[in-house]
């Protein structure tokens, strides 16, 4: 008989999942971060073309069946309120991304968002610093904090800014991983960093790394120099990316050009194009505050609390059995 | 040309690399917070076992390889090849030395074995996990000696060496575990 109908988590990985979620919520009343919800579905959808969203057709508004998008991330509609409300909010959501899934990865996941008003991005990673020595109580961990550049120059002997293709496929091959493999120049940059890096970052302590090429500044503000840098970090623990924070991008006209690249680059890559979200560029036209805003996700968390190898053991129901 | 997308790859999926024939062994998906997306796999050649790390991009698509295992009997061996045929439609195949590899010891006319094929031609073959086969060769038994659990060395019909009590004969057949090599026990001739 199908023992399938049995949940994946055990007792433990449940409770310390209602742990977790109580601590954040406290971590977060006590410092005055109002609890936000905002739709998981959208009439709008993330053009990333890292990202694939799942989508879903119906009428839902009486006017016909139109194409609903279940959010990648709660990112638009939360920027949106802070450029109603101002104040620094945060979401526990779930969050839907197709194509993904792996030892780490999961179609359907749970998300901890919050941004901060005022805040520059190294006080964003004290606060998530912070909560996570919080949450993880019996495990206070030290941290570092690497620039993506020192990093690759430290670690790989190479420069992210300046390497040649061949020269950055030379790396990969050097550790038996290149094969046939053809890719743009952050193809692998993003090879490199999660083959050769991202394994050891993080191992005891948690590591920041920050201020990555231009070229993967997604939603974050560029910071124009002889070297630009885009303002974001991402924190690995054990060898895993946790978290990923943005000095926020606020400029609407910046933000329509990196949409239209990131529909171009969908098109390119034999993408669907998808809806751009108008709300969030007409939230940007009449001001988004300076902020600081970082995403981290719960169920890894709850990996590295539990000393977890797969993320199925934090699901009660992983896809397979939904 | 069948293939398959990286979001299918499990273990056991078997695929073609620069021309071979690999098995998946393991498969992990790997992805850096915002970027590129991929799957990291090990792959076993089966024509040669070697087990190598190969990392392709996400979505991208890799050629399926024809392959499936299917029971043969083994029916003779001539000078290259060792024939053997399907007994539902009488086909017969020839498996040359690489693909029968160390199965050969164990090979006795009749038998039914797990072929793997690849595009139809054998790739490899597993010998039945039981077989009954005949002392050819060793040395004069030890009557009565069922106790002290002492071994020797028997020359078998097919060629392989075992290790048997010593009150076993020279014409006795033995039941032999083709997966460990090992002695089982006396068996009535077939």
């Amino acid at each position: 008989m199908s023992h399938n109908w049995r949940p994946h988590a055990n007792l433990a990985a449940l409770q310390a999942r209602a742990r977790l979620l109580k601590g954040l919520r406290a971590f977060f009343a006590e410092r005055g971060v109002l609890e936000v919800e905002t739709p998981i579905l959208s009439a709008a959808g993330n053009p990333d073309p890292a990202v694939e969203p799942l989508h879903l057709d119906a009428d839902l508004t009486g006017s016909g069946s139109r194409r609903w998008y279940l959010q990648t991330s709660p990112e638009f509609p939360m920027k949106r309120l802070l450029a109603a409300c101002g104040q620094p909010i945060y979401q526990v959501c779930k969050v839907f991304r197709a194509d993904e899934r792996g030892r780490r990865h999961h179609p359907e996941f749970s998300m901890l968002e919050w941004y901060r008003p005022g805040f520059a991005l190294d006080q964003l990673m004290d606060e998530v610093a912070l909560l996570v020595r919080r949450l993880s109580v019996s495990d206070p961990v030290a941290e570092e904090r690497i620039a993506y550049l020192d990093l690759f120059r430290d670690r790989l002997g190479v420069d992210p800014w300046t390497a040649s293709l061949p020269e950055l496929r030379a790396v990969a091959a050097a550790r038996g991983i290149a094969g046939a493999l053809e890719l743009e120049r952050d193809g692998w940059l993003d090879l490199l960093l999660s083959h050769c890096l991202e394994p050891d970052l993080g191992r005891g302590l948690l590591s920041f790394v920050y201020d990555y090429p231009p070229s993967q500044a997604a939603l974050a503000r560029i910071w124009p120099s002889e070297r630009p840098v885009a303002r974001r970090f991402e924190l690995y623990w054990q060898g895993m990316e946790l978290a990923n924070g943005f000095d926020e991008l606020a400029d609407a006209d910046e933000q329509r050009r990196r949409f239209q690249a990131d529909l171009a680059g969908r098109s390119e890559c034999g993408r669907e194009p998808v809806a751009l979200d108008q709300h969030l560029l007409g939230a940007l036209d009449h001001g988004l505050p300076a902020c600081a805003g970082v995403a981290l996700g719960l169920d890894r968390l709850l990996l590295c609390l539990l000393d977890a190898e797969h993320i199925d053991q934090v699901l009660a129901f992983p896809v397979e059995r939904a | 040309m069948a293939s398959y997308k990286t979001n299918e790859f499990k273990s056991g999926l078997k695929i073609i690399l620069d021309g071979d024939p690999y098995t998946i062994v393991e498969n992990e998906f790997v992805k850096p917070g915002k970027g590129q997306a991929f799957n990291r796999v090990k792959v076993r050649n089966l024509k040669t076992g070697r087990v190598v790390e190969k990392t392709y991009k996400s979505g991208d698509s890799v050629e399926a390889a024809d392959v499936h295992e299917t029971d043969l009997q083994y029916l003779y061996k001539d000078g290259e090849l060792w024939h053997f045929m399907d007994t539902e439609s009488y086909e017969q195949l020839g498996a040359d030395a690489n693909a029968v590899g160390d199965a050969a010891k164990w090979l006795k006319e009749q038998d039914m074995c797990k072929v793997t094929l690849w595009n139809g031609a054998p790739l490899s073959v597993e010998p039945p996990n039981f077989v009954v086969l005949t002392i050819t060769e060793t040395d004069p038994g030890l009557r009565g000696d069922t106790a002290t659990g002492g071994t020797k060395p028997a020359l078998l019909q097919t060629g392989a060496v075992v290790n048997v009590p010593l009150f076993l004969e020279q014409g006795e057949a033995i039941r032999v575990d083709t997966r460990s090599g090992q002695y089982l026990s006396r068996a009535k001739e077939e």
